[in-house]
């Protein structure tokens, strides 16, 4: 019988966070921007029917990079657990700070206890209304995780888009319009090509809406609005 | 793959989510509770217990969709538990649920049924069709059944517009979970034959929206002039029964102001009558 080699700790989450990331940059960005009634969500996704951006609850959107079937895991485990918390206390009482720490301490005991990280990144935003603000939570395949403000950006080359979305150097949420076409020309920076509008997945979380905010913008949607 | 600190479950539905992991929460989460009651107690069976009762409510079919509506009253024997209860509730954008039976119960499941749709809808990115929501409602009332021999029944009646075949549509439930769709109009609780008494006499194909309404709203008049447990329009305090209107364009509600207005004229049409 053969006996198996030692690995120290340290080298073994060192792979596991190498395997990980590879896994993760292999993809396409995804950005979350706050504009003036909401936040915008923009992803870069041919296909028009397998999203990377979806609805959780009222005011949460959920946004995954990486591999598919492990992020959209991920995301029915939330739908679940916001309907249930929903369905026991009250609707108002479905926060993502409560969705984002389940997701980070699932995603830890995984990194650690499993063979195989899951190699997805996500994000979790909620719009605030009556005054309150807006929280993104960002939270990483090790389950670290960490609160953004006025932008967060997951998978493919993420840190260089959030460069070029720094530069910019927002003070105040733009406008609907405005942001869209700052989170276009930041992803075609990036990836050094024309996008198309069928190419992209947006959604936004409208404060203006009642109930439901979750809100998809078709391409044709998108188009209207960056003709205005 | 197993998520630990999330709910793990694979179906879309969210009643059955419920029923393995927080048999609780589910409207038949009682029936253990009320079994042992009965059983330390054999004197007092099913029936013995009272709570608050709803009563009549209806659905009728116009030329572009369906107007349901219900009365106000719940009662607890022979007294009034509630005069402002509301018994039509927007289920999602294309339908709407009223209820007749046990309050708390039925209140309980329309709950329950909203939560299901919009999981169901979140999960899988699509609506459920119109008979998909009809079935999944028959099979929550066919899971209460052990309550009603507990005295706790819970009776819809369920309409939503079917943006495939473009009409709209009307079902009913019996208490074994039965689900029969009625092709014109219909009426349940204790107030119920009467209101099909009066929708039989004056309903047409291809009603106008308002005479729909009016309709409805004189038929709930009507049963609440013959059974004691059906509230009529409370002048004094300005309670008026409620009705919602399911088209195309989705659900809305009837304003209170227009409802008031209607039975205003039918009060009218009435007392002419009687002097």
């Amino acid at each position: 019988m053969s006996m198996p080699y030692y690995v120290s700790p340290e080298q073994m989450m060192q792979d596991k966070a190498e395997y990980a990331k590879k896994g993760i940059a292999k993809g396409r960005s995804i950005i979350a921007i706050e504009y003036v009634n909401g936040i915008l969500l923009v992803a870069e996704n041919p296909s028009a029917s397998l999203y990377k951006v979806s609805e959780i609850y009222d005011s949460i959107a959920f946004a995954g990079a990486g591999k598919y079937s492990e992020f959209e895991n991920l995301r029915k485990a939330g739908i679940r657990h916001a309907d249930l918390k929903g369905f026991m206390y009250s609707r108002e009482d479905v926060t993502a700070r409560s969705l984002a720490n389940g997701y980070s301490q699932s995603l830890g005991t995984i990194f650690s206890q499993e063979l195989k990280p899951l190699e997805v990144e996500i994000l979790v935003v909620q719009v605030g209304h009556n005054g309150q603000p807006n929280e993104m939570y960002r939270i990483s395949f090790d389950g670290s995780i960490i609160d953004e403000r006025t932008f967060a950006v997951i998978g493919g080359k993420s840190e260089a888009v959030q460069a070029v979305l720094k530069e910019k150097g927002l003070t105040q949420p733009p406008e609907l319009q405005a942001a869209l076409t700052l989170c276009i020309s930041a992803l075609e920076q990036i990836g050094n090509q024309k996008l198309s509008l069928e190419s992209l997945e947006v959604a936004v979380l409208d404060r203006a809406r009642d109930g439901r905010r979750f809100r998809r913008l078709t391409p044709t949607d998108t188009k209207q609005l960056l003709a205005t | 793959m197993k998520l630990p600190f999330l709910p793990n479950y694979d179906d879309p539905s969210f009643f059955d989510f419920l029923t393995q992991h927080h048999p609780a929460l589910t409207p038949t989460g009682r029936s253990g509770f009320l079994q042992a009651q009965a059983s330390a107690e054999p004197m007092r069976g099913a029936g013995t217990m009272s709570v608050p009762h709803a009563t009549t409510v209806l659905a009728i079919k116009y030329q572009q969709g369906v107007v349901i509506a219900g009365d106000r009253r719940a009662t607890e024997g022979f007294q009034i538990a509630e005069r402002r209860i509301e018994k039509v509730f927007k289920i999602d954008e294309y339908s709407a649920m009223a209820i007749a039976g046990a309050a708390g119960p039925c209140i309980e499941m329309a709950k329950l049924f909203q939560v299901e749709l919009e999981h169901y809808e979140k999960l899988e990115g699509v609506q459920l069709s119109c008979e998909g929501k009809a079935n999944k409602l028959g099979q929550m009332v066919k899971a209460n059944l052990p309550m009603v021999f507990q005295g706790l029944v819970v009776m819809p009646l369920y309409v939503g517009y079917d943006l495939k075949r473009a009409e709209g549509r009307i079902f009913k439930y019996d208490l074994a979970g039965g689900r029969y769709e009625e092709s014109d109009y219909h009426a349940i609780g204790s107030g119920g034959k009467d209101a099909r008494n009066t929708m039989r006499e004056h309903f047409l194909k291809g009603l106008a929206e308002p005479d729909a309404l009016k309709l409805a709203l004189l038929a709930l008049y009507n049963a609440a002039d013959d059974d004691v447990g059906t509230g009529g329009p409370d002048l004094v305090r300005g309670i008026y029964p409620t009705a919602k209107i399911v088209n195309a364009t989705g659900i809305t509600d009837v304003s209170e102001q227009q409802i008031r207005g209607i039975y205003d004229g039918l009060i009218a049409t009435r007392r002419s009558k009687e002097n």
